[in-house]
């Protein structure tokens, strides 16, 4: 009696989600590119965070007697056409990313894990009816579609993040359904089914968690294309305005500039390139890490 | 050694699957259906993004000055005073009888202005797409060939770049490098604006318009023209069209035929090119078709950067002054572009594939 009481307990309840986690963390250090991707991710959040302390200027004060100036000195990379310090201007920048891709992220992964988990689930009329919006969405490429929904509401930031969710959630549906499909019949969902639980229940305790890891992955496969997204409305003048440092938007002012202050452009295009490489890397590594259909067939 | 039941390589999947929900080999009947269903949808999505917006579709006609008669006259000209689903039974019988409208900036009819400007995207995106795929297919099959070795990972970082990279910046560094820095390279728009107004072709495809008309050095600026954005295309969408190539190529060769071609002494190239390869042809034109698609949304950037009058062009300047009509038509558009390429890529399997017969 004692024994079972006295028996070394899990250090915490959370010890048994942790420990796979870990074990993922360690997969993908090992592989060069998906370390180099989840080194570069840590940078950015750690930047976001301590952008205020580590920037060397104001992002939005102007001085009009320092404007173009070429990196190096006082300013690490220069300054754009109103005398602002760019680095400053990126540093902040790293808030306004993570918080598009955030947003979208929490808004996307319930969406479709919703639309795919019914469809799958229910199947027959459900089934019919919401892929078939599904598929209507996916017949446009996702900027084309973005674009619209941001005319129609009209250009700012909050839109663009309104358009992009409303353009990526498909794929995730279709994922999220034909995971479904597979565990639809499998005998712990009949299992749960005869103890009477109702459908939103099975769907929600037994079929979710199931579709979490590939849905996980596809989510960070999908930042890389939201962040590339977001900077092309902000290039376009359809996502963050002027004054906002946002790196599309960026871009687009100094592209005025480019031919002889190459700074201007240089820099937030290759902190766009470099994040969305890093997700890019980093969903990659996480498909070898967790998913075992792939891993059999490598 | 387990027994292969051979001829396991699946249909692509991706975008090609979705006029097949469900993976089910659908019927002809069923699939035109499906399409029109599709189309249908389509219709109702432009229609209820067009009538969301907080802009005034009455105010972009007439202007910030316009009399209260005015107003609404156009308010009720335009059908705005009716009920909803009359409005968009009337919007339907506008589509179906091809009257898209007069666009605001040209005050020509939206569907003569896209006529006129799709043949310069066409003509980039058909170099891209060759671009692409000549240097996509080739890559995936030296990936699959050395999975896990040094070359599978060099190509790998070298596709994701090319999947990572903000392609409107990429054209700006393209331009800044190759036509300002080196020289090597046209700069913006499809000829330089001395040429401008020489050829008036038939095609409207400047290449064979200038060919036709026998005017060389309007044939050579085109082509330096276009060689820089349609490289960068090309390379953006070689990404999917590697990996889609690698994963094809890694699934014939982990088949048993490969390796009685070996067994039997057949060369290792042989058995690659002879051998797998051929196996993979039909799902690879599926791919490059779907990828032709895809290049409209990268065609839309890359036109702004380097001023190509051509579709994507259009729909940006259109967008900018909040003409909702005619963007929702070029919306539109790229839709019905996209369900006839993956019709297409349909048919070509059914044409190709011995399986699907």
């Amino acid at each position: 009696m004692t024994d079972i009481v006295n028996a070394p307990k899990p250090a915490s309840r959370r010890q048994p989600a942790v420990a796979p986690l870990l074990n993922v963390l360690r997969f993908l250090l090992r592989s060069p590119t998906s370390a180099f991707g989840l080194a570069v991710i840590t940078l950015l959040v750690l930047l976001a965070i301590f952008a205020p302390l580590l920037a060397t200027h104001d992002p939005y004060v102007q001085n009009l007697n320092n404007v173009l100036q070429p990196p190096g000195g006082n300013h690490l990379f220069g300054t754009d056409e109103l005398g602002r310090d760019i680095f400053s201007r990126l540093l902040h920048g790293t808030r306004i990313t993570l918080n598009i891709i955030f947003l979208v992220t929490i808004t996307v992964g319930p969406i479709g894990l919703a639309v795919g988990t019914i469809a799958g689930y229910l199947g027959g009329i459900f089934d019919t009816i919401l892929m078939r919006i599904t598929d209507i969405f996916l017949s446009f490429p996702g900027l084309i579609l973005a674009l619209a929904f941001v005319a129609a509401l009209g250009p700012s930031l909050n839109n663009a993040i309104i358009a992009i969710a409303l353009t990526s959630w498909p794929p995730i549906a279709r994922l999220a359904r034909a995971e479904t499909l597979t565990f639809r019949s499998s005998d712990y969902i009949a299992a749960a089914r005869l103890q009477g639980a109702s459908p939103f229940r099975i769907i929600m305790h037994s079929i979710v968690p199931m579709c979490l890891p590939s849905v996980m992955i596809r989510l960070t496969l999908n930042m890389a294309t939201v962040i590339l997204t977001a900077a092309g409305l902000g290039f376009l003048g359809l996502g963050a305005q002027p004054p906002m440092p946002e790196w599309g938007a960026m871009i687009a002012t100094g592209r005025r500039y480019m031919l002889d202050s190459w700074w201007l452009v240089t820099f937030p295009g290759v902190s766009i390139l470099l994040v969305s490489l890093a997700f890019n890397l980093l969903g990659d590594g996480l498909r070898d890490a967790l998913d075992p259909k792939q891993m059999n067939r490598r | 050694m387990t027994i292969s039941t051979g001829n396991a390589s699946p249909r692509p999947v991706g975008l090609g699957s979705f006029l097949r929900p469900g993976g089910r080999v659908r019927s002809l009947g069923g699939q035109v259906v499906s399409i029109l269903v599709t189309l249908f949808g389509l219709l109702v999505l432009t229609f209820v993004i067009g009538r969301m917006m907080p802009a005034d579709p009455v105010r972009a006609i007439v202007g910030e000055d316009a009399t209260q008669d005015t107003y609404r006259m156009v308010y009720e000209r335009l059908g705005l005073d009716r009920p909803i689903w009359e409005q968009f039974f009337r919007y339907l019988g506008d589509v179906v009888t091809g009257n898209f409208g007069v666009a605001i900036r040209t005050g020509q009819p939206v569907i003569s202005d896209i006529l006129h400007v799709m043949p310069a995207t066409i003509e980039l995106a058909t170099f891209a797409i060759v671009i692409g795929a000549g240097l996509g297919i080739p890559l995936g099959v030296i990936a699959a060939v050395n999975r896990d070795k040094l070359a599978d990972n060099v190509i790998r970082v070298f596709s994701l770049l090319g999947h990572s990279m903000p392609i409107f910046w990429t054209g700006m560094i393209g331009l800044i490098i190759f036509y300002a820095s080196l020289g090597w390279v046209g700069g913006s728009g499809r000829m330089s604006s001395f040429y401008i107004g020489l050829v008036r072709g038939p095609t409207g495809f400047l290449l064979i318009d200038s060919l036709i008309a026998g005017e060389w050095d309007v044939f050579w600026s085109a082509l330096n023209h276009l060689i820089l954005p349609a490289s960068l295309l090309g390379y953006s969408s070689s990404a999917y069209i590697t990996r889609m190539t690698r994963s094809f190529m890694l699934d014939q060769l982990n088949q048993e035929y490969v390796t009685t071609a070996r067994v039997k002494g057949l060369s290792r190239h042989d058995t690659i090119w002879k051998h797998a390869f051929v196996n993979i042809r039909v799902q690879l034109v599926t791919i490059v078709a779907l990828s032709y698609g895809g290049l409209l949304e990268g065609a839309v950037l890359i036109e702004t950067v380097f001023a190509w009058p051509g579709f994507g062009q259009y729909l940006t300047n259109n967008l900018l002054i909040g003409d909702m009509n005619a963007v929702m038509t070029c919306v539109l558009i790229v839709g019905v572009i996209f369900i006839g390429l993956n019709v297409l890529s349909d048919v070509l399997y059914r044409v190709f594939d011995p399986r699907t017969r």
